[in-house]
């Protein structure tokens, strides 16, 4: 098992020394990171949006009913709701579900254009496959799925407020005075980074698995199966690692 | 013109091909014929280096190709067209976008001689307004055709095909041989074709090469295929009950009247 996972191990790196080289035509990987933004990250936005909405207006209600002291102050529940929201769900979560949707986008994609010799086309050609459809893949993820997150503070905050004004469990101006209390702006910055290492690791490690994806339709289904668990494993633990490092 | 020599290459220790040695010239469908799993696939993957042989050498022209380091292999692979088993279109790309590819990446054409190289070549293998169509929109003898004038957009010196007629009806098939003949006559391109289709190598086999378990048994014309004294080749000629009937009928050459 520990030489397989080394074997594994040497065969990403490799694998990302493909990708990382320098681009034959700068202009055609411009041209595809703007493709896939589109495709990966543009197109999630409805996804995390609903998401964040209703994770947002869950979190207000679950924090309001687990605060009945009179005591305690209501603004609390809207406090508590951004803490989450900002240090937890909106990049580890978010990327959580990312890694379901746009891992197995790209692992399957490359996979069947593994298995459909399309790669092999693109090698024949003496283009650096690995580097024009999968170095894309990574800087439009890496560098675009923030945006995502801080769209998805902002939804979530608004789920709640929503909530809120639906239903009447506590003031608005609470709420409003809650989510603005304590404002540690640092949270944002860890919250991003976050993100982006977990992009990182979505793209690249589904990318890996689809193009070294064997054996028909099986293999692909296999690849992008293994993708997404692995992925999500690796999220879980850097998140451990960056959380001990940056907080 | 290609040089093979004593090609060999090894899949967990066991032989996929062993000791392939041959040529192919210029203006010349050459043909590498033999059972599935034979080593047909391999031997080409082996020449056009998507393999690395593990003994012997690969010539284009005066180069030991395999013995390049990648960057070097780049260059001449820009001079190879490969038309696939499955054609391998860009699923992401258009007929036109298909053809263009190579164009973009090694050519410094300006995007209006590009459009108009794309649709020379797509007119030349008979395809005309599928230029907006993705591969999945086309039937599978479009598809191959799309592949040939991908594989020829750079004016390619050799030209590979892996089983170009699998999976069509024969008249497609001929239709097929008969393009991949008249383009390497044209150009006087050096073509090798894998194939297991008995049609393709009488209609188009200006040199057969015969493969059985990995190994070389029978090179020649395919005029000279039916005269071969190779037991295991002609086996696979008349593996088709179509084909014993006529053996039986026309005996060796010469027909028997009713």
């Amino acid at each position: 098992m520990i030489r397989h996972f080394l074997y594994e191990t040497g065969r990403y790196l490799m694998f990302l020394r493909l990708v990382f080289r320098r681009p034959e035509k700068w202009r055609l990987s411009i041209r595809q990171f703007f493709i896939e933004a589109e495709k990966l990250v543009i197109n999630s936005i409805p996804l995390i949006a609903l998401i964040s909405v209703f994770i947002g207006a869950v979190l207000v209600i679950q924090t309001a009913n687990n605060m009945t002291s009179p005591f305690l102050p209501k603004m609390y529940i809207g406090y508590m709701a951004r803490e989450s929201l900002v240090l937890e769900f909106c990049s580890t979560m978010v990327c959580l579900i990312l890694a379901g949707k746009i891992g197995s986008n790209i692992s399957s994609e490359i996979g069947t254009m593994r298995i459909t010799e399309q790669i092999d086309a693109m090698e024949m050609m003496g283009i650096n496959s690995a580097n024009f459809l999968v170095l894309p893949k990574i800087t439009s993820t890496t560098l675009l799925n923030p945006l995502l997150t801080l769209m998805s503070i902002a939804m979530g905050l608004l789920g709640g407020w929503l909530i809120i004004y639906l239903t009447g469990m506590i003031k608005v101006s609470d709420y409003i005075t809650g989510i603005r209390f304590a404002f540690n702006g640092y949270y944002i910055t860890y919250s991003l980074i976050k993100t982006a290492v977990f992009s990182f690791i979505i793209s690249s490690v589904s990318a890996f698995y689809g193009y070294y994806a064997k054996g028909g339709s099986l293999g692909v289904g296999k690849s992008s199966t293994t993708a997404i668990v692995v992925a999500s494993a690796l999220i879980l633990i850097s998140n451990l690692i960056l959380t001990r490092i940056m907080l | 013109m290609i040089t093979v020599r004593h090609l060999t290459k090894y899949f967990d220790g066991k032989p996929a091909i062993s000791d392939i040695s041959t040529q192919y010239s210029p203006g010349e469908c050459s043909l590498v014929i033999g059972a599935s799993g034979s080593g047909k696939t391999v031997l080409l993957k082996s020449i056009i280096g998507l393999l690395d042989p593990d003994e012997g050498e690969v010539l284009f022209g005066d180069i030991v190709f395999n013995k390049l380091p990648l960057k070097e292999k780049k260059a001449t692979r820009s001079q190879i067209g490969m038309l696939f088993q499955g054609s391998a279109l860009f699923d992401f790309a258009t007929a036109q976008e298909n053809v263009m590819f190579p164009l973009n990446f090694f050519s410094d054409m300006s995007k209006s001689e590009k459009l108009d190289r794309a649709n020379f070549c797509l007119k030349r293998v008979g395809l005309e307004n599928v230029n907006d169509k993705y591969p999945s929109e086309l039937s599978g003898g479009m598809q191959k055709r799309v592949g040939i004038a991908r594989a020829i957009a750079l004016n390619p010196k050799y030209l590979f095909c892996d089983e170009p007629n699998s999976g069509l009806d024969p008249q497609t098939s001929v239709m097929i041989d008969r393009l991949i003949q008249e383009i390497t006559q044209e150009y006087g391109i050096t073509t090798i074709i894998n194939t297991h289709d008995m049609n393709s190598v009488m209609e188009i086999g200006d040199k057969v090469l015969f493969i059985y378990k990995g190994r070389k048994l029978w090179e020649g014309a395919n005029k000279d295929i039916l005269l071969s004294d190779c037991k295991e080749l002609e086996e696979f000629i008349f593996a088709s009950r179509m084909a014993k009937e006529l053996k039986l009928r026309y005996g060796n050459g010469n027909p028997v009247r009713d």
